[in-house]
């Protein structure tokens, strides 16, 4: 009780700070120059509609290469750490329904192209490879909530994921060496609005659409309770 | 029923606090969670909390009244951007926040299956070690 009573002393002076501090930002006023800078330039220079996916694919493609290996380091430290605990987690369940079997045979197909149109069009429409990857890999949790019997092949999982993360750094090599920027736009930019144009945006997008469906996949794998009687 | 939901959303009636008001408010109430709860996988979804908050307060910096969202696939918007789209640049910044908070939280996650795998169970409070 007394305890309680202390974090809530507590959060009233942190909300007090907190909402101190954003009171003094206006709110719904432009605020950056850069911001302008990229909506202006983003058709004329990169070819893409989406500033969004501009900004995160090509200007900024580099931090979002650290960004796909953080994610790449978390799904192997967890892999890393959840190694040990597999076989004790081994636990009795109940067989799912057969409504909830056959629906996720059908509805898994439907995820995957579903999770594809996302990050295949990632420069059109919101969304992209983060978005789209997350999509598939919840296809494959479906089939793993319904289907006990499910396993994904954790090689071929390893496989795909690796091509996948080689391609993002070919494809910032190739950059490099015709323009002389890692990761430049070697492509030509196309007509705006078009599935093919954009340059390198699309083929960077499914390479880390492919490389996060994956490795959720395993991550998702290794969350996974083994069940007992296989 | 849009006219209504944009009569409810304009800065008349709720006002701009708003969204920096549920920004503070669920961060404040992760916090709440991750200092009061005693159960790990709560404490794991509190930090979840304060992950949105910060992500929707960084997304409501980048808003300007009256604006669409930053895909130009319309003439007029091809034209004069700047007039009609909001600023991208913290839209970008918090997709990286996403899926790195999404990287957190599972190797969150994944410590405390550990922990109930050491100890049988999640409460923190029958942890010893843990004890505060």
């Amino acid at each position: 009780m007394i305890r309680k009573l202390f974090v809530l002393f507590l959060l009233v002076i942190v909300g007090f700070f907190l909402a101190s501090v954003v009171v003094s930002v206006p709110f719904g006023a432009e605020k950056t120059i850069v911001g302008r800078y990229y909506l202006n330039n983003t058709i004329g220079e990169t070819g893409g509609v989406n500033a969004v996916t501009s900004i995160v694919v090509l200007y900024r493609g580099f931090d979002t290469l650290g960004e796909v290996t953080v994610l790449f380091l978390a799904a192997t430290g967890l892999a890393a750490i959840l190694a040990n605990t597999r076989e004790k987690r081994k636990k009795h369940k109940e067989k799912p329904s057969l409504i909830m079997r056959v629906g996720t045979d059908y509805l898994f197909p439907a995820a995957i192209v579903f999770g594809s149109y996302i990050f295949l069009h990632g420069h059109l429409t919101p969304g992209g490879g983060f978005p789209g990857g997350v999509v598939i890999a919840s296809g494959f949790l479906m089939l793993f909530l319904a289907q006990w019997h499910y396993k994904a092949d954790e090689l071929w999982l390893k496989v795909i994921e690796s091509l996948a993360g080689m391609t993002y750094v070919l494809i910032g090599l190739i950059g490099l060496w015709k323009l002389g920027t890692f990761l430049g736009n070697f492509l030509g930019k196309g007509t705006p609005n078009m599935l093919l144009s954009a340059g390198i945006i699309p083929l960077i997008y499914i390479v880390i659409g492919i490389k996060v469906g994956s490795e959720m996949t395993g991550l998702l794998q290794n969350l996974r309770e083994t069940t007992e009687n296989e | 029923m849009s006219e209504a939901l944009r009569t409810f959303f304009s800065p008349q009636i709720l006002g701009p606090e708003i969204f920096y008001g549920s920004s503070v408010g669920l961060f404040l109430i992760g916090l709440y969670m991750i200092l009061v709860k005693k159960n790990l996988v709560k404490i794991v979804i509190g930090l979840s909390f304060i992950e949105s908050g910060v992500n929707l307060f960084l997304i409501s910096l980048g808003y300007v009244w009256g604006k669409t969202a930053p895909i130009l696939n319309k003439p007029e918007l091809m034209k004069e951007p700047v007039k009609y789209a909001v600023d991208p640049v913290p839209q970008a910044l918090v997709l990286t926040a996403i899926v790195i908070g999404v990287a957190v939280t599972a190797m969150a996650l994944s410590i405390v299956i550990v922990i109930h795998d050491k100890y049988g169970t999640l409460d923190i409070s029958k942890i010893k070690e843990l004890k505060w």
